[in-house]
This record gives structure tokens, sequence and C-alpha cells, in this order.
């Protein structure tokens, strides 16, 4: 029956999906979180106007993330998604709230303050909650058969928050580049301040993590230890510190404008690689592959059809809307 | 009484699905609507039905902001609390959700944007077609969906190897048997749904003296519309009901609480049915009609719940009241609409306060029928997620407990009883400032005009 193995192409295609979630979604999402420190009215009607335009966009890859991997790998969507039962639950609360804020906030204005809370701690909640589900795949979960047998509880580890704590400063850090490259003046001026704090805060999370996760996987300790992989993988943590010392510099750099940002993603992407390397081939980490969660063949060419034409579209369109609203972000241009 | 996870996954769906599928009822309505007033706008060059246009679109962006963010939740759903089913299944309806994801991002990126933000920036032929556009995109989200649904209620076009389900045709699956019927019927539904608001509002309109010129012009035009379409939905719903009787006995069974197979069987127009003694208490029937209605034939065959077993009988009391529910309404709906016939001939139509009022307090109408026919139909298929097949006991999430289902339920309760009020109160408020206003109060931040306005670079 199988003629063609698609499961390396719906790796790549879910792999691109998360990660082009966790990029975009992360900077519109620091952006709120940022929006908690922001004081005026005016600077906070810059902050979502910054990201109005494209975050409901962002958000479809969450969508598309979750459909994908229910797609081409059901067997680790029936047990992932069990196991992150309750930081699931809070995040989609919490991206409710906070995508219903855009509309509300300046509709209902008796209640800003309440929308304004919906929309800055939605961000920071849904992010925290991102963050759990992240600690917890990375620790593994309690499988029996083909499901999940834990307690739903078993997500919430000293781990597990940590992450979440790790990527509320990993999606700041990409949120105030964001703000430095769409404002300017005092707001920028924030922003490269507040840059500085999440990018401190994001070395010391993702060097905090790199040391304690080999503690808690034996599994990856050996991957990453052994003799040649050493070799192979010393290009990550190598070039990790490269685009850290850049982005360190671009920060506190007055003119340099688009790089905080650039090298932010960059910093982002070496994590998500860094990661993808230590589990693979492992999609339900110590018990299922790639190759053993995947749906049939026959549902992987009936999606991959439509995708491989629809997918370019949506890439197309997507870099067009940014090219749409690239510039600076200001009160008085085209919002009303 | 114990918690049970089983129960309270299925209220916690009900709860999500019930809500969401509010929002759809209206969009896929008034997306069609609305490019239909920009055709007439566009082939007519008349202002008035781009005025029009313009205040249903104010009221769309609301509705789908809202259905987007509410729909977010439903795939997950399927993960969370049904991963057994999603195990079973995925093979099969995986790629019918994700169709429906891709459908719905493709026609969100295109082109929602120049509808809501390119009145007066686009050549007029560039905006009816960007309406056209979605408005078959929200078709075929609708597609997909009841694609899924469809399968469910009669599958086809599947083997089971170890208890999961693999495709061996993608026509049978895509067109289950009872597919056809449920689109229309659906489609149909939605659109006299739409339809009710519009003219709910209109009579609003008239009732306060607001936008007088266009209020007449949309109820005119939509009670004609619905001349049509609520005959046709009746009509459609009985080819659904005969399609249920070839291809799901028990569920009709269930649906008309008929526990004894027989001919020349009588209609039951109300009964307190009881699931354990097998019989309906206050019975009011009308004899030899049931036989007629569901099969044509006044000696037709009807199903009894008492050929299934025990175990595969849905739980009777409630697809049959939500199923009289649904009914009653078409039934009210069709009323108003010969009244307004024959008000409209002798050209009272607009000026009959009291059928105003009806009109006005008939605005929820459509979305109560859609969600007593969605019950109907979802609990008539119990206790199967995938009829005959897989049971719904064996779809749930082994690993859940009851209380954290009652936790994540109280969680959504929350939520959707801030939003969905808000949502409404904005959507009123839209009505109440007239078809002819902009937005009344200037607005600082949300959605800016473009896309397709570019912000020049400094």
């Amino acid at each position: 029956m199988i003629i063609f193995d698609f499961v390396p192409m719906w790796t790549l295609l879910l792999g691109l999906a998360v990660f082009f979630y966790v990029l975009l979604d992360g900077f519109d999402l620091g952006v709120g979180i940022l929006y908690n420190f922001v004081g005026t009215t005016a600077d906070r009607n810059l902050l979502m106007n910054s990201i109005a335009p494209i975050w409901d966009g962002n958000e479809t890859w969450l969508v598309l993330g979750g459909l994908g991997l229910l797609a081409a790998f059901p067997l680790a969507f029936a047990i992932i998604l069990p196991a992150v039962y309750f930081p699931i639950l809070v995040m989609l609360l919490a991206l409710i709230f906070r995508g219903v804020a855009f509309e509300f906030r300046f509709r209902d204005v008796e209640h800003r303050t309440f929308w304004d809370h919906a929309f800055g701690y939605g961000s920071a909640i849904a992010t925290f909650a991102q963050g759990i589900v992240l600690g917890a795949f990375i620790q593994g979960f309690q499988v029996d058969g083909r499901h999940f047998s834990g307690s739903s509880f078993d997500c919430f580890t000293p781990f597990s928050l940590f992450t979440g704590i790790a990527l509320l400063f990993g999606y700041s850090l990409l949120g105030s580049g964001w703000l430095i490259l769409k404002t300017e003046g005092a707001l920028q001026e924030g922003a490269r301040r507040r840059a500085r704090f999440c990018f401190l805060g994001t070395l010391a999370a993702v060097g905090i993590v790199s040391l304690w996760t080999p503690l808690v996987d034996h599994d990856i300790a050996q991957r990453w230890f052994s003799w040649p992989n050493i070799a192979f993988l010393s290009p990550v943590p190598v070039l990790t510190a490269l685009f850290g010392i850049l982005e360190w510099r671009a920060i506190r750099n007055a003119k340099a404008e688009f790089t905080p940002f650039v090298y932010a993603m960059l910093l982002f992407s070496l994590s998500y690689l860094g990661i993808a390397i230590s589990l693979f081939p492992m999609i339900v980490p110590h018990h299922y592959s790639l190759w053993q969660a995947a749906s049939s063949p026959d549902t992987q060419i009936f999606l991959g059809v439509g995708t491989l034409f629809l997918l370019p579209v949506i890439l197309v369109y997507t870099g067009w809307s940014y090219w749409v609203f690239r510039g600076k972000v200001r009160a008085d241009t085209g919002y009303h | 009484m114990t918690l049970d996870p089983l129960v309270l996954s299925r209220l916690q769906f009900a709860w999500v699905v019930a809500w969401h599928i509010l929002l759809p009822a209206l969009t896929v309505g008034l997306a069609s609507y609305i490019a239909l007033l920009e055709g007439i706008w566009f082939f007519t060059g008349k202002e008035i039905w781009f005025r029009i246009s313009g205040f249903w679109t104010r009221i769309f962006a609301v509705a789908f902001g809202m259905g987007v963010v509410s729909g977010v939740v439903m795939p997950f759903q399927f993960g969370t609390n049904w991963s057994r089913f999603s195990d079973a299944t995925a093979n099969i309806i995986s790629p019918m959700l994700a169709y429906e994801g891709l459908t719905a991002f493709t026609l969100e990126a295109g082109f929602l944007g120049v509808m809501l933000f390119g009145r007066h920036l686009v050549p007029r032929w560039a905006h009816f077609a960007s309406a056209a556009l979605v408005a078959t995109g929200t078709l075929f989200s609708t597609f997909w969906i009841l694609v899924t649904n469809s399968w469910m209620q009669t599958p086809g076009g599947y083997r089971i190897v170890n208890g999961i389900f693999y495709p061996t045709s993608w026509s049978e699956i895509v067109f289950s048997a009872s597919f056809p019927y449920r689109f229309m019927h659906t489609v149909a539904g939605f659109y006299v749904t739409t339809g009710f608001v519009v003219l709910g509002v209109s009579a609003a309109l008239l009732w306060k003296g607001k936008s007088r010129e266009e209020a007449r012009l949309m109820l005119s035009m939509t009670l004609w519309l619905l001349t049509a379409l609520v005959p046709l939905q009746i009509f459609l719903g009985d080819l659904q009901g005969l399609n249920t009787l070839h291809h799901q006995p028990a569920k009709l069974a269930a649906i008309e609480a008929h526990w004894d197979r027989e001919s020349r069987a009588p209609l039951t127009l109300f009964a307190i049915p009881d699931q354990q003694a097998e019989t309906n208490r206050n019975a009011i029937e009308v004899p030899l009609l049931g036989s007629l209605i569901l099969t044509h034939d006044i000696n037709g065959v009807v199903p009894g719940l008492k050929d299934f077993p025990r175990g595969d009988r849905a739980p009777v009391i409630i697809p049959f009241f939500a199923f009289r529910i649904m009914v009653g309404i078409g039934l009210l709906m069709l009323a108003l609409v010969v009244v307004g016939l024959g008000l409209r001939l002798r050209r009272k139509l607009y000026n009959t306060n009291w059928f105003l009022r009806a009109l006005m307090w008939a605005t929820p109408l459509g979305f109560i029928g859609v969600v007593a026919g969605w019950t109907t139909t979802e609990t008539g298929r119990q206790p199967w997620t995938v009829y005959g097949v897989m049971r719904t006991a064996q779809s749930v999430t082994p690993s859940l407990t009851g209380f954290d289902v009652l936790l994540s339920l109280a969680g959504y309760i929350a939520v959707y009883c801030i939003m969905f009020p808000t949502g409404l109160w904005f959507v009123l408020r839209i009505v109440r400032a007239g078809v002819s206003a902009e937005e009344a109060t200037p607005i600082e931040a949300g959605r800016p005009s473009a896309p397709v306005k570019p912000v020049p670079a400094p």
C-alpha cells in the first residue's frame, strides 16, 4: 500500500505551522504582556494598533497547528491534549478574552479598564499556559497503550512552571523587539529598556532550562553529551551565544530599529531547533515516534493535496499584509 | 450524585457548540445576504443598497469575530475531552476539519479585509466580488463541518482495523448518505434565521421611525425571500426526515417517541416519554398521521424503539421535545410569512403595529430553531458518536475525572456568559444607531481601515 513515506513532509509542515505560531503570535502576545506596563491610554492605543491588523492571522496558526497535529499524528493529539487539559483550557479562555478585547475595548468605553486587563492579563496568562504545555511536553507523559493515563494535574511541575515563566520573558523579548521596530520616541525608548530586561531574563531562562532538561531527562542527556553528537550539536549553543551578543548590542544601539526583532526571532528559532533535535523522532516523548503516531497514508495524501495548494496562498497573503502595514504605527494614521 | 466525566464532557461540548453555532447561523446567512445586496447595488447603482449592505456588514464584523474566537475552542475539545474518538476516527474526520480551517483561513486572509475595511477604497466590482467570495467561503466552511457531522451520523467508506477507522473511499466519506439533505436543511435554516433577524431589525427601525426608507426595503425584500425559503425549508426538513427513517431508524423512533413498530402509526403531538416503562404518558395523538408524514404512505411502517436493545436507544425525551420545538418554530415562521403576505396584498405591511411588534419578537426564533434542530440530530444519534459503530461512552478521554470537567465547564460557562451578552449588546447598539450611521464614537484603537490602504513608511 505504502508507495511513499509522507511522514517527513507532514513533520515539516506541522513543524513550520507550530514555528510560525510561536514566532508570530509570540510577538503579539509579547506586546500584550508589555501592555500591562505601559501607563497612558495613548501609548496603550499605539501598542494595540501595532498588532491589531495582524494578530488574528497570527492566531490562526494555532488552529492550523492543532488540526495539523490531529490530521498528521492523531495518536499524539489524543495523548498530549488530555495530558495538558488545564493549560489548554486556560490558554483558550485567555485567548478568547484577549481576542474580543481588541474590538470591545474601544467600543465599550465605560468598561475600558476591564478590557484593558482582559487584554494585558489575557496575553500573559495565555503565554504562561503555553509555556506549561511546552515544559510538560519536554518532560513527557504517563502513557498506557494508546492513551494518557496520568492525572490532569500532572502537567504542573516545577519544571513546567519554570518554562511558563521562561516563555513570558521570551515572548516579551519578541514583543519589545516588535515595538522597537514599530514605534518611535519615548515609547521606543521604553521598549528598549524593557527589551534589555526581557533579554537578560530570556537568556537566564534558556540557560537554566538547558541545564535542567538533561537533569530531568536521561535520554536527552545521553543524546546531547555522547560522542560524536556533542560535536554535531555544538553549533546550537555556540550560535545561541553569538546571536545573544548581537541581540544585546542591537538593543543598546539607539540606531538599530530592525535588528533587535530579527535577532530575537533567531534566538527563538535556535531554541525551537534545540527542542526538535532533542526529541526527534519522538512526538510523544519516550513512547511514540512520528511514524508510530502517524495517520494513514491515505489521510496524509488526501489532506496533503489541498494543503500544498492552499498553504502558499496563505503565506503570500500573510507576507503581503505585513508589507501593507509596514512602517511606524502612529496615532493618527488610518485608524478611525 | 457522583460527577461523571462523560456526562459533564457532553454538557461541555453542548455548551460550547450551542453558543458557537449561533454565530455561523447568522454569519453564513448574512454573508450571502450582503453579497446579494452588493450585487443589486453593483447592477442598479442605487446607493440605498450600499447603505443597507454597510449596515449589515458592521453587524457581520462583530458576529464573525466572535465566531472565530468561539470556533478556536472547538477543535481542541476533540483532543481534551474526546481523545479516544480522535484517536479512532482521525484518519477519516481530520482532513475535513483541517480543510475547514484552511478554507476559513484563506477566506479570512483573502477577502474579509476588503469586505470589512475597503468599502470606499476599492472599485465597486472588487467589493462585490469580495462579498461574494466571503459568502462562498462561509458555505465551504459549513460544507466541511457538515461533511464531518454527516459521516458521524451515517458513516460510510471506511474499514476498521484494531479499533481504528481507515478510509476506503473518500467520495463515500464526503458524500455520506445523510450529507446532501443535512447540508441543504442546515444552510436553508441559517438563511431563514438570518431572514428573521433582518425582519426583526427592519420592524424595530420602522417602529422607532428610524431609517424608514431602508427599513421598508429590507422588510419587503426579505419577506419575499422568506416566502420562498420557509416553505422550501419545511420541504427540505421533510426530506431529511425520510433520510433519517431510512438510515437511522432508531433515531427516528426516538424523535417520535415511538415504542412499537407498526403500520398506520399515529402522530404524537405531545407526550411525556417514559424511557423505563417504554411508553408515553399524557399522549396527544392524531391517528394515521405518523405513517403519512414519516413515510408518505398511510400504511407505511414506522420503526419502534423496542426494535432496538435498551442500550442502543437515545434519551428519548430530549430529541422528542427538541424536534417539536424546531417544527413548532417552523410552523410559526410559516404563519408569520403568510400573514405578512396578506398584509402586503392589503398594502398595510409597513404600518400594522401588531405585526411589526410580532416580527420584533420573532427575531431570535431562527436561533432557537437551529439549536433545537442541532439538539435533535445530536442527541438522536446517541448513544453513538459514530452511529451504530462507536459509542459515546467509548469516545471520552479516559484520564479525565468528573472534577476536571466540572472545573473546565465552569470556566467556559463563566467566560461565555460575559462574552456573548457583550457581543449582543454591541449588535444592538449598531442597530439602534440606524442604517446610515457611521461609527458613533471616534475609534482610537482596534481594527484599522486597511489592508487596502497602505501606511506609508516614513
